[in-house]
């Protein structure tokens, strides 16, 4: 049976700190497609901070809806070996619709996926880094899929930060600015 | 090096700041050093999309985590140092629901205050022993225990001799992406909370109190482990969905 609990239970968030790099990113975090997939398209970018400098120590989330639609998700994007405990990662064939990328030295990260479907045509992203002390969402749009309802609502120099870039076939840049000028400041979005 | 600010310094700073109602922290907490150039300036954008992609989350399965996984002590050949606990408590969304075989991750420095991290240079030993590294599935109440060793303070260069209290980090999944969290769990009775601009950027004191484990004596277990009660509340909505259609959905 449910409780009731309210705003006076909620337990606070703090920062994912410097050091998450050895329990959290996993083997193949970001290669949400399964293999061989040539549906397989390219997101990434660079996490930048105020002064436009790449943050180092940022991890990224992603969360979609699959190319038919589905958002009910699948098990076993971080699998694990039961003998010795080595995490394996997917076994490439089912699509979990989730991802988890720790950002290189560089502050870049790269994440394989399928695109989403048209009536869900974003990837959804939580940002976590040393110094922010509740994560950030935001979304990426990628190119041909840019009509919604969030975006629809925005001013053009805003929705612009949340349009991922076509670079060649299959390969979008995508970076997320922590801080900026209305125009260069990625849309962050609470949901209530 | 830029020449580091006393600590008297940060505690003035954090005490001119005054509780703003919010129970998370303002991502703009100046004492907090790193926050000053990676929090946003526009305001958020609110999405009240019923159709939004993120009223769902990722899932998991008894393939992402092995058994042993929950028990940091035993991931090694030998038995780490420092004091074994047992930290127990149950993952809930605010609505009260009991959030079910969701993932809880955690991550912690050692029994010295040292992580396993090639850039954590603490002159503190590393334990072959410990990692520091956790994971498991809650179980239909909500529920996770995870069995661990005491993490010690460590320091950081956020300000002249600053020190981090004690704190088990926490990476937690609900029923929805929106729901999803990163948090920090503290000891009772930490000297350092005072001095600490992470722990003190909580401003509301009974929020911040919430990240403190109760330690629960019933909880400890003879000659082996100290036991500790650590509860967690999700924010966020999820999809809103009718009792008869989760009834349906089991
Ligand atoms: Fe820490």
């Amino acid at each position: 049976m449910s409780r009731q609990v309210t705003a006076k239970d909620i337990t606070p968030a703090q920062t994912v700190g410097p050091f998450f790099g050895y329990a959290l990113p996993f083997a193949g975090g970001g290669d949400i497609a399964p293999v061989g997939d040539p549906r397989t398209v390219t997101l990434h970018g660079h996490v930048l901070d105020g002064e436009g400098r790449p943050v180092p120590d940022a991890l990224l989330e992603f969360w979609q809806a699959s190319p038919e639609g589905s958002r009910a998700g699948a098990p076993g994007s971080m699998r694990r070996d039961p003998v010795t405990g080595a995490a394996l990662g997917r076994h490439g064939v089912d699509f979990t619709g989730f991802g988890r990328v720790a950002v290189d030295a560089d502050g870049h990260y790269t994440l394989r996926t399928l695109p989403p479907p048209a009536d869900a045509p974003y990837l959804g992203i939580v940002v976590f880094a040393r110094g922010l002390l509740h994560h950030l969402h935001t979304r990426a749009y990628l190119p041909g899929h840019e009509d919604d309802s969030l975006l629809r609502g925005l001013p053009a120099d805003r929705r612009a930060t949340l349009l991922a870039v076509r670079e060649r076939d299959s390969v979008h840049r995508f970076d997320i600015r922590l801080q900026g000028d209305p125009g260069k400041e990625t849309v962050f979005l609470e949901f209530r | 090096m830029s020449e580091l600010i006393e600590q008297g310094v940060i505690d003035a700073e954090m005490a001119a700041i005054r509780p703003d109602g919010d129970v998370h922290p303002s991502r703009s907490y100046a004492p907090y050093r790193s926050t000053l150039l990676r929090h946003p300036t526009q305001p958020l954008v609110v999405v009240e999309d019923p159709e939004a992609v993120e009223l769902t989350g990722p899932v998991f399965g008894h393939t992402d985590v092995t058994a042993l996984d929950s028990d940091l002590t035993r991931l090694h050949s030998g038995e780490p140092l420092g004091e074994r606990i047992t930290v127990t408590g149950r993952v809930l969304d605010r609505d009260g629901r009991p959030v079910r075989g969701q993932l809880v991750e955690i991550w912690q420095a050692n029994a010295s205050g040292r992580y396993a991290h090639q850039r954590d240079q603490h002159a503190a030993p590393l334990d072959p022993n410990f990692t520091g590294a956790g994971r498991c599935l809650t179980d239909d109440q909500g529920g996770y225990t995870f069995t661990t060793i005491k993490p010690g303070a460590y320091p950081w260069r956020n300000h002249l001799n600053a020190w981090r209290p004690a704190h088990i980090h926490f990476s937690l999944f609900g029923t929805a992406f929106t729901q999803r969290l990163i948090t920090q769990m503290y000891f009772p009775g930490d000297p350092l909370f005072a001095h600490d601009p992470i722990y003190q950027s909580i401003t509301d004191p009974a929020a911040r109190e919430r990240l403190i484990a109760a330690y629960v004596h019933d909880l400890s277990q003879h000659e082996w482990s100290l036991g500790y009660r650590f509860d967690i509340v999700l924010d966020g909505p999820g999809a809103t969905w009718t009792e008869q259609q989760e009834d349906e959905a089991r």
